[in-house]
């Protein structure tokens, strides 16, 4: 258990360390581009100059001293980074929670059934389904659903609203305020989950599959058990394990679809403040949004990791 | 050598046999040979007219019509030609970066497997370092740094993408490794490079072929979603430049489907039958793995 957070550990140094030195090989001139267009002291400047003319060595220890620092701004909205990063986090949360909670209920619901009877026509059809599914670009099912749902079309009257994630003018501490944020979760929500259900059930089904052949399932059998009990009690439990620990794994995947997907719904999360950062660049904010998704995947990891662990004795020994 | 040719041969042959039954494989076959030809051909169907703003001859936003079955773009050029030509770029993209990932990907895995000690963990270390980084964050990151052109895409993805192979590949050398033939030949003084090149790689690579497959379809996909994020070359059509064209021009508030539509259609097209033939692949080539 303590070789897998060290793990961890190293994995998160390469992460500070890589992302120290690649953007020290970017070419132009950093303190030219986080000047323009701003009333800069020039005493500053030459200040910010200083600090960049010192040795490679010597700024990597100042940085490793404190990779979050609070003074750090960024280029285009000149504000702290990290203060950007923290308020963007609850929108993310938000929709990203809700996606995949639902998209792993659905998914592993599908995936049961359809891993229980193999080339059956449910397994058949949702098979299908979500191979369609899994090789669709997320962004562009959510520009789709907008088309549809949100602007009107194909006879289809628009009822959600474009984007954002609250109206206007609405006060979103009241429960009139959490409708309007609920209204305008449904569509990237649904985007998320669609996609995101797909994998999961493509996991589930795989997983099943693998535990029919066990031969514990025959013993159930052999007792009498009938065939609901035998899936219910003894396969759906042990084939959930490797499925949830590959939800967590997933993380990676999961925010590449939040990136995108909070773009085209200008959802005020991480991921659309990813792409205003990416536009600039804004290599501040850049950097720091590097760090942050990389600590949360890598965390998520050895959470996966360490639940494993806990739940199967027999990876233990 | 002889001997080596002719089962070679033989086997190609059943492996065909093989994925002529598959029916879904064949499928899959079928709609890559359409858009390679497509992609082929896009130069001397269309003339380059087509693709100049300023010599776009439709309106603005237009609905399909007999001239324009796929209507036409912000500055009116038609979607449909611009389509054809996304599919050039897209495929060439793909299948480049897929070269530079199986390339690294095989590498890498086969010196894992066959290398003990020090060496061997410094490699697992950097495939799973590659492979718990989220993909988006560090591409961006990389594209960034490297300044938008088609080549430097083709190298971000590349570079993103080959961890998961080298992962596959490094499990089945493992395998290999213990075979007596190997023992045989290290016995009779064979070095490294003649193992790994002589022994390992001929048996891992109908893996690596099947695994191509699938690997182009995520590099597609990854392809789409950089180039809409901006980080490709503005100028080449991609089927991802062209969804963040539409995107940026208001094509969704002004319910412009046919703008939107058609290139996602083709991405889910395309990656769904590379997906196909690279799962037909993997059944023939092991049965094992693909349940």
């Amino acid at each position: 258990m303590g070789s897998k957070v060290l793990r961890a550990f190293i994995t998160l140094a390469f992460v500070v360390m890589f992302n120290f030195f690649l953007f020290r090989m970017l070419p132009g001139d950093p303190i030219g581009l986080y000047a323009r267009g701003r009333n800069q002291d020039p005493e500053q400047l030459v200040e910010l100059r200083r600090a960049l003319n010192k040795p490679l060595l010597e700024q990597f220890i100042t940085y490793l001293r404190n990779p979050f620092d609070s003074t750090i701004d960024s280029t285009r909205f000149s504000r702290p980074v990290w203060e950007m990063i923290g308020e963007r986090v609850w929108p993310t949360l938000l929709l990203l929670g809700t996606a995949i909670l639902l998209a792993s209920l659905i998914g592993i619901w599908i995936g049961i059934r359809a891993g229980w009877k193999p080339g059956g026509r449910f397994d058949r059809m949702s098979t299908g389904t979500t191979l369609i599914l899994y090789s669709m670009p997320e962004f562009w099912l959510g520009m789709m659903l907008l088309i549809v749902f949100s602007v009107g079309a194909f006879g289809i009257p628009g009822m959600f609203p474009v984007g954002g994630i609250s109206s206007p003018g609405v006060d979103t501490s009241g429960p009139m305020g959490w409708l309007n944020v609920l209204w305008h979760l449904v569509l990237p929500c649904t985007t998320l989950v669609l996609i995101y259900l797909a994998d999961y059930a493509l996991v589930m089904r795989a997983s099943l599959i693998d535990e029919r052949k066990q031969e514990y399932l025959t013993l159930a059998r052999a007792k009498g058990l009938r065939d609901t009990m035998v899936r219910k009690r003894h396969a759906v439990p042990n084939a959930l394990l490797p499925t949830v620990t590959l939800i967590f794994l997933s993380l990676g995947f999961v925010v590449t679809g939040a990136i995108t997907v909070e773009t085209v719904f200008s959802w005020p999360g991480l991921g659309l403040l990813t792409y205003e950062a990416l536009r600039g660049p804004d290599i501040p904010l850049l950097q720091a949004i590097f760090l942050m998704f990389s600590i949360a995947v890598i965390v998520a990891n050895l959470i996966a990791e360490l639940l494993y662990v806990v739940f199967d004795p027999r990876v233990r020994s | 050598m002889n001997v080596s040719a002719q089962r070679r041969r033989l086997a190609m042959t059943r492996f065909a046999n093989s994925f002529r039954k598959d029916r879904s494989g064949m499928t899959g076959v079928v709609i890559l040979a359409i858009f390679i030809a497509t992609a082929i051909l896009a130069p001397i169907l269309i003339p380059d007219a087509a693709l100049d703003v300023t010599k776009a001859d439709g309106g603005r936003f237009e609905g399909p019509s007999f001239s324009y079955p796929l209507g036409t773009d912000e500055s009116g050029r038609s979607i449909l030609l611009l389509l054809a030509w996304g599919t050039r770029i897209s495929l060439t993209v793909g299948i480049a970066a897929t070269i530079i990932s199986m390339v690294l990907g095989t590498a890498f895995g086969i010196a894992a497997g066959h290398f003990r000690g020090a060496g061997s963990h410094a490699l697992v270390g950097v495939t799973d370092w590659f492979l718990v980084i989220p993909f988006l964050p560090l591409a961006i990151v990389l594209a960034t740094v490297l300044g938008p052109s088609t080549t430097n895409l083709i190298i971000v993805i590349g570079i993103t993408s080959w961890a998961g192979t080298a992962r596959l590949i490094r499990a089945q050398t493992l395998s290999i490794e213990g075979r007596p033939y190997l023992e045989r030949s290290k016995a009779l003084g064979a070095g490294n490079w003649y193992q790994m090149s002589r022994h390992v790689l001929p048996n891992v690579f109908p893996l690596v072929l099947a695994n191509t497959t699938l690997t182009v379809a995520i590099v597609i996909l990854s392809e789409t979603t950089l180039s809409f994020l901006g980080l490709g070359d503005p100028q080449a059509p991609s089927w991802g430049a062209l969804l963040d064209r539409a995107f940026s021009s208001g094509a969704v508030s002004r319910g412009a489907w046919w703008y939107v539509l058609p290139p996602g259609i083709c991405v889910v097209l395309v990656v769904l039958a590379f997906t196909l033939v690279g799962r037909a692949m993997e059944r023939i080539v092991d049965p094992r793995r693909a349940s």
